[in-house]
This record gives C-alpha cells, structure tokens and sequence, in this order.
C-alpha cells in the first residue's frame, strides 16, 4: 500500500471499506500533510482536532455502506459550514460563523465525509489567481511563487498538494477549471441546477454551480454522485434523473461526436496551447471519437457579456454585507457613514472594482446598453450551443489560453487577469456542464488542462471522454513537495 | 358607466381645479407565512421573533416562492376583474436601509402577476369606475424604531419578507370621497376573498397617494405629487385636499410644482416634502437570478376562479334580483362580508312566507345601532340571525306589534335569547281576537263619550286619542291594526 495522502479517493474508500486504514488514519495523515503544509496558505480555517474526533467516532461505528466512508476533506470557504467559520475570502466575514450547513456539504457529511478545514480563494470567488483573498495568497504545488488559480485556488492547491484526498469548489466562470487547469487536476462545473446553491456565499446567481475537483476522473465522478442532489430550497435547482456517475463511467466512448469550435483558436494564443488542442484531438481520435468542426460564433462576446451580467448579480448580491446584521462592522457618524467605512474596509478591490462595475451596468440610463444588450447575448451563446449540439455529444477546448502565472504578475492589469476566462465563461453563460482535465506541460513543465464541455444535464458524457482520454493521456503531475522543510 | 362626475372642484378667483388621483395600495397577504420563507407573519409578536435566516438575509440563504401568496394575489387580481398574467417575474429593487437586510426588496417590476382591471364604486351620484394598472406580488421590509433610544435606532425584522399586494390604479379618482370609496370597495372585495383582512390598525393596509391638479375640462394631467405611507382613509382625505390646495395655490401664484414624493404629517395636517424627483433613488430594478420566472398554467387559474366565491357586485345584483331590495339597500348589505352572509342567514331562517324589508330595517337600523353603541362587529353579534329572524317572523304574522318587537329585542340582548320564549313569558303577544278587541273598544267609547260625539261632529284628530286609549288599556298588546278597524266602524 502506498503513502496514504498519495491514495486516490478511490483507493482511499476501498481500503477503509476492506479494514485496510481506519479513517483516523487516513484523516490523520492528511492533517499531518497539511500541517506540514502551511507555506502553501491553502487554509483559512482548518478544522483538524474536531475531524480526529469525528475520524474516531467513525472508526467506532463504522458505516461502510457510505460512499465517502470516513473520508477526510477540506472544502472552499465560499460553503457555509455549521459552527465552522466561514469567510468567502473576505475582511467583511472575517468572523463569521454559520448556524446552518450548504447543501452540497451537508451531502457530504451525510455520506460519511469529515470536515478537515476550509480552503483559501479569491474574496468572493472573484479572481483567477487567488490573490485577492484577504487571507493571502496561495502556492500552487507545482512551483513556488507560481499561482494556483482561482477562484478556488486553496482547493486546488490542497488537491495538487494532497493535502486533502479530493474537494469541492465553486465555477462561475471558470472557477474550478482553471485552478484545476493550473494545478494538473480535475475539475469539474456541473450543469446549472444540478448542485444546491443553497448555503454557498453567491457572488453571480445565475452562474455560480458547486463542483468537485479531484486527483482523477473517476474521483471527481464519484464526489459528482455525491453532491449533485435536487434541492427546493434553491429554486434554480433542478429535478432531472442523476446518473451514479461513477458506476455508470466507462471508456468506451467509440462513435461519440466531438466538436472542435474554430473560434477558440484566439488570437495571441500561445502556440504550446494550439499544441496541447491538437494533441487532445489525437487523443480523442484514439478513443474512437469522431472530430467534426462546429461553429459557436458568439464566442469572441462571451467575456464582456460575463463581466457585465456576474458583477450586476454581484453588485446586489453583497448588498447584504453591511455591518448591520453579522459580520465586520466599522464605526461610523451616522448609518450611511457606518455602510461607507464597513464596506470600503470589509471589501478588497477587486471586489470594489466589481460592485461598481455592477452598479453602474444595472443604472437607469445605462441599464439597457449593458445589462438588457448582455441578457440578449447570453441567449445567443446559449443557441450557439444548442445548434452545436444538434452535431455533436461534446466539445473539445483548452481549458485556459495559458499556463500559471507567478504571483504578483497579472495583480495590476485586470482586463489581462480576466483573459484568463475566456474558454471557461461561455460554458457558465449557457449552463452547460464542462470539465477540465490535464493533459500536458508546457516549456517550464507547469500542467496545461483541456475543457470538454457537455450537453446540459449530460455530465456522464464528459466524465467518459474524460475518462477515456486521461487513461491515454497518462498525465503526470511534477509535485517535488518543494514546500515541505 | 358614471352618470355624472362628482363635483368636487377647487375654487379660486378666476379659475376651477380639478384633483386627480391615483392610488398604490400596499395590501398585506393573509398568509400563514412569508412571502419567501417559512416565518410566520402573525401580527404583534415580540421583536425579532419571526425571522428565518432567509428574511434576514445571511449568507447564502435563497428565496423560496409561498405558492399560497401566489394564488392570492391571482384570487385578489380575479376579484378585480384584472388580466391574470401567466408569466410574471420577480425583480430586485436595489436599495440600503437597515431595515432591509438584504439590500434589495424582491418585487415585480416589469412583469406584475396581474395586469390591468376595475373595481366599480357606489357613489351618491352613480356608480363609478376605476381602472387598474395592475397588483404585483412583493416583499415586505422590516421596521426601524427611532424612539427608544436617543443614539440608536432598532430594527425589528418580523415585518421582513411578509407578502404585501401592490394595487396601483388608473389616476380615474377626482374626490377624497372617490378615494374613501375605493378604498372601502378594495377591502371589501378582499375580504370576501380572505386575501387581505384589510386591517389598517396593524398596516395591512397602506397606501401612497399620488395627487395632481388640473384647470377644470383640460385633459392634460398636472404634475403629481407622491404622498407615501398613509394608513387611514381619514388621513387619506386629510392629505389630499391639503395636497391638492397646495398645488392649486402655487398654480395662482404663478409657480411651478414640484414632481416630488411627501410625507403627510398627520398631527399638522399638512403635507411636506420628503424627496425630489432629483433625489430620487435608483433602484436598479432586474430580475432576481434566485428566482426563476414564475409561470402559472391556465388549469391553476381556473381552478382558483372556480373556487371565488361571489363578490360584493354579484351579491348586491343578486339582493336587488332576488330579494327586491333597493340598491341602497343592497349596497349597505353586501358592503361587508360577514353582514351580508348576516343578512342572508337571516333570510333562510325567516321561512317562506318573509318579510324583506322589515328584516332589512332591522338588521340596519336597531342591530346596526347596538353594534355601533358596544363597537362589536357583525361576526360578534349578541343577536343571532336565527333569533333576529323569528323576532321578524313575530312582527311580520301579528304575533307582537313593532313597539313591543323593540321591547323583545332589549331583552334578547342578553344572551341570544329566543324572542318567542320572550313573548311567552313576558306575555307580549298581541291581542288579535276581534271579539275581546270589540269589547276593549266598546267600553273606551263608553267611558269617553263626549269625545265620541265631538269626533262623529268632525274632529277627526280624536281617532289618535282612542287608539292611544285602545293600546293603553290592552298594555301595548292589542294588535293596532284591528283597533283601527274596528274603531272605525264603532265610531262611524
């Protein structure tokens, strides 16, 4: 038996469901990693003497017919965790403690998962670096100083660091693709109304989806199974028949119709990413796939349409956070002096950046220009894909148009940080499912992901090229453990 | 529709002003809970008691449509004979206040619930119709309370989220007592519904006034001032003619009014600016990605219209139809719920052989009078319909005069007691035998003889004085009909 952390979660059920590991073992050893971890600042909270306990309880009674039988995990703090802190990042819910849990958690716990911490992101899930986190920025395993991603960049380094067998994060537009993309794992953003959003801090309703992210396919099927659940608490969530994703998985993908959109192929794009689509089209065609050439020709819209539609949502979304009820409060002469200091101290610039942004989209006189002509795109995107689909199962793309950057390197320049998007925001603009999987280097050796994007609903498809492809693939994450003294 | 419009006009030297008026009634939805959560929404209980992390807006937490509030709003928009939108979508109106903790009220904006309507008024002068715009569905806020502290202001969320109706009419009223009309016609036709109980003690009903002034037969409509939050139809009237006075003074003066929104201060009688149009918010209106848009099938709605029971118009031309009353009659009766559902009670129990009128005398004028004195409502009668009918029974078969019916009913006050086991006991039925009646009179006129001749030589006036001799004698009980008879003959 290999180290445990090196484990997949698969592999992780089966010995503790075999009686090979208990699951204060395996949770023991996970937060022996992560202690050993902190340079990486993957936590914002962790949670390790209350996960032993638990781990213990477990042990003493232990159900194995769980599908996450003692399993230890750590969780993106956008999910409000019962009794647990819960801070999306974020000075203004620096002390926050939830008395109730998310959905997708609590099918967690409900399947026998242990809450080991909460893990760093962008404030809000609003960044792709997960340098906008009040709480600092996160190492990316791969390399030092090299950022994870983001938003849920505490969730992929943990992942990439096997700090935690597997986790779940948050996609609103490229959330946990490009994290995985960034990290050598995977990623997948369920269709929209699959997973409850009940519980998870929003930052864009209409386009936030929780999905997990894991060391595999097989793995992140699995946590799918798990968290994908119809919820009437969460009126955007939707009952549809959920497969057992990773029952259901398979290889076999022969005769599947993959569409390769043209307009993907941006410009400035850098030649090792074109490389890595050819390779991924190979891959495909190994599988037994059949490549046809589609057109999504709203595509070049997608970004200025999602960065006036989320940070409108945005803007009233965080409306809330105003020192009234919870959370960080500054002192003030009067209520709106009080709001002003509370909110221009509680809230970091980007997220500032996209209130305003928000703000003045959804202003009269302006409303019509931005939000209503960007509602109207949103629908043609969403055609463009549904007259794609009437070719093809799925569609093959690159995951982000680059591999990570260093910290500190886009921090200043948010139209190029927001570049970063542009194969991940259309997917989250239609509702569609969409999965990012690694499947090469580039010239440094940081990993590079490709996306496969689905029918809506159709998650069991793009688990299965996934699945195909990576056992071609046979990508290799580079983990020297350089931050472990 | 209106015969002629009622004449309220503002005089002034040279010229006549006529008061437009549009009304936004913010109608509170009888619910057991809120409009997107669970909470309850029962009327005075302790602060802060009735709020779920949904109404007080933490992280995370989502709205979930109250199906119930749907249906009532649809119920409340057949009621108003309004288009029932199939689609409708709820928006979010962006604004800070600490009493709305999530910094927006979800609301319907473009797409209300149900569309454009008319509620008929009887006025002295003719009915009157007023147009609706439409009723949207939305969130109701929490309360700030300034005054119990002299630093700091309280917020009481138990208000949050509770489902209020947004009535907006057509600017189609021209008098504070078209106003008063409107208002009492909405409840009433709400409260026969059971969607709003129309309570304007505890907020159930409020409304912001929209006032505007105009040269009498110009159809151009002024510029209008909002007047917001009022929550009695007195103040109401008190707001608009001060209002509307206002504006008139400012026209005469050469200036110009302001597009403003203003506060009635009721204990100056006066209303003051609150906000210009300038100052105006921007509420940023768009539609709440929380909340799909919000679809109603046909089957939905004609199930709902199949249960409406019958209006206060329906049930006032079916009371003229069927139970020959006079509009007047009938507009009193059905006015409210409870007193026609009274007066139908009522009715049943007469039997067949009923006497309408009498029984609408009666229930409008003694039981009126009593509910009046003691501040009951119908519903809290001391007099059942049951007993008030035989009461009316015993009048309408001779059994006991009117005179002595009012005796009965004093007496029937104290706990519903049967009229019929009054008269028994008390022995107040009427003396209807023609023969004892015969006798009675036959010795009035003997006793009084002088006066008998007087009257055959023409004093006509003196029959009164028999029939009083006649109905003292007998104690109040010889039927006064025989006396005038038999007195007749006797003294022909």
């Amino acid at each position: 038996m290999s180290e445990i952390t090196k484990q997949s979660l698969s592999e992780l059920v089966k010995n503790i469901k075999d009686k090979n590991l208990s699951s204060e073992e395996v949770t023991k050893a996970f937060i022996d990693r992560s202690e050993k971890s902190k340079e990486l600042n993957a936590y914002i909270t962790e949670n390790y003497s209350s996960a032993l306990e638990n781990a213990k309880k477990f042990d003493q009674k232990p159900n194995l017919e769980l599908k996450l039988p003692g399993i230890p995990m750590a969780v993106k703090d956008l999910f409000c965790t019962k009794d647990i802190r819960t801070t999306a990042g974020s000075k203004i819910l620096g002390n926050f403690v939830p008395t109730y849990e998310s959905t997708v958690t609590q099918n967690l716990w409900d399947e026998g998962a242990i809450l080991i911490g909460k893990l760093n992101c962008d404030e809000f899930a609003m960044g792709s670096s997960n340098e906008t986190s009040f709480f600092g920025n996160v190492q990316n395993p791969i390399d030092k100083n090299l950022v994870p991603g983001g938003s849920s960049g505490g969730s992929a380094s943990a992942v990439a660091g096997q700090l935690t067998p597997v986790t779940i994060g948050t996609d609103t537009g490229g959330s946990i693709r490009q994290p995985a993309s960034f990290t050598g794992t995977v990623g997948l953003k369920p269709t929209y109304g699959s997973c409850s959003r009940y519980g998870i801090v929003a930052f864009a309703s209409s386009l936030d989806q929780a999905g997990p992210m894991a060391q595999n396919v097989k793995d992140c099927a699995l946590l799918q199974e798990v968290i994908s659940t119809y919820d009437p608490k969460d009126s955007t969530s939707i009952e549809f028949k959920r497969n057992e994703y990773s029952k259901e998985l398979t290889n076999n993908i022969k005769g599947k119709k993959i569409g390769i959109p043209k307009e993907y192929r941006v410009e400035g794009m850098p030649k090792e990413i074109e490389d890595l689509w050819q390779k991924g089209i190979e891959f495909a065609k190994d599988c037994g796939a059949q490549i046809v050439d589609i057109t999504l020709p709203h595509t070049s819209y997608a970004l200025p349409t999602y960065y006036i539609v989320a940070p409108a949502e945005a803007s009233s979304n965080l409306a809330r956070y105003d020192g009234v009820k919870y959370g960080f409060r500054a002192k003030g002469e009067n209520l709106t002096d009080m709001y002003e200091k509370t909110r221009s101290e509680g809230f970091g610039d980007e997220v500032q950046r996209r209130i305003m942004i928000g703000t003045y989209v959804l202003s009269s006189g302006y409303y019509d220009a931005y939000y209503l002509k960007a509602q109207k795109i949103r629908k043609l995107i969403k055609n463009d894909f549904d007259e794609a689909y009437k070719k093809v199962d799925a569609i093959l793309t690159p995951s982000t148009p680059s591999s990570a950057f260093k910290i500190g390197e886009k921090k200043d320049d948010p139209v190029s940080m927001y570049l970063n998007d542009i194969f991940t925001v259309p997917v989250n603009l239609a509702g569609l499912p969409g999965i990012s999987i690694p499947a090469g280097h580039d010239t440094n050796g940081y990993p590079l992901g490709l996306q496969i994007i689905g029918k809506a609903f159709d998650e069991q498809s793009i688990l299965n090229i996934a699945y195909a492809m990576e056992e071609k693939i046979k990508f290799k994450n580079k983990i020297t453990d350089w931050w472990i003294k | 529709m209106s015969k002629n419009k009622s004449d309220y006009l503002i005089n002034r030297k040279d010229n006549q002003y006529e008061v437009v008026i549009g009304l936004e009634v913010h109608a509170q939805v009888t619910s057991e809970s809120k409009l997107f959560s669970s909470s309850s929404t029962k009327f005075g209980a302790e602060p802060n008691t009735q709020v779920s992390l949904v109404d007080a807006a933490f992280p995370g937490m989502l709205p979930v449509i109250n199906e119930f509030c749907v249906k009532q709003a649809i119920k409340t928009g057949i009621g108003l004979n309004a288009k029932i939108n199939k689609r409708s979508v709820f928006d979010r109106k962006n604004y800070f206040y600490a009493d709305l903790p999530q910094g927006y009220q979800i609301s319907q904006f473009k797409d209300p619930i149900v569309g454009e309507g008319k509620v008929i008024l009887d006025m002295p002068e003719g009915q009157k119709e007023v147009g609706i715009e439409r009723l949207h569905l939305e969130q109701d806020a929490g309360k700030s309370i300034h005054d119990l502290d002299p630093q700091n202001t309280f917020v009481d969320l138990n208000r949050s989220g509770v489902a209020l109706m947004e009535i907006v009419s057509k600017p189609d009223l021209r008098s504070p007592d078209e106003v008063s009309a409107y208002i009492k016609k909405l409840r009433s036709i709400m409260r026969y519904l059971g969607t709003c109980d129309g309570n304007m003690q505890e907020g159930s009903l409020r409304a912001d006034v929209n006032v505007s002034v105009r040269v009498k037969g110009s159809k151009k409509l002024g510029i209008r001032c909002e007047i917001k939050n009022v929550n009695s139809i007195k103040f109401m009237q008190m707001a608009i003619e001060y209002e509307a006075n206002r504006q008139v003074d400012l026209i005469e003066d050469g200036k110009s009014i302001d597009q403003e929104t203003r506060l009635f201060d009721t204990k100056k009688n006066e209303t003051r600016s609150m906000r210009s149009k300038e100052d105006a918010h921007d509420y940023r209106y768009f539609p709440d990605p929380d909340l799909l848009p919000l679809e109603v099938s046909d089957e939905f709605v004609n199930e709902l219209k199949k249960n409406i029971p019958e209006l206060p118009d329906d049930k006032k031309k079916r009371f003229i139809d069927e139970f020959k009353l006079s509009p007047y009659e009938a507009t009193i009766l059905v006015s409210d719920i409870e007193t026609s559902k009274y007066f139908e009670e009522v009715v049943a129990k007469m039997g067949k052989n009923k006497d309408m009128k009498l029984a609408v005398n009666w229930i409008t004028g003694e039981l009126f009078a009593v509910l009046n004195d003691k501040n009951l409502e119908i519903s809290q009668s001391p007099v059942s319909a049951k007993n008030l009918a035989i009461l009316v029974n015993l009048i309408k078969n001779g059994t006991i005069s009117g005179k002595i019916a009012k005796t009965v009913f004093e007496l029937m006050l104290d706990g519903d007691k049967d009229p019929q086991k009054i008269v028994e006991e008390k022995g107040l039925k009427q003396q209807s035998d023609p023969k004892a009646i015969e006798a009675l009179i036959d010795k009035i006129i003997n006793d009084n003889r002088e006066k008998a001749i007087e009257y055959k030589q023409g004093k006509e006036k003196l029959f009164g004085f028999f029939v009083g001799q006649a109905m003292k004698v007998s104690g109040g009980k010889a039927n006064p009909q025989l006396i005038n008879e038999i007195l007749k003959k006797k003294l022909q």
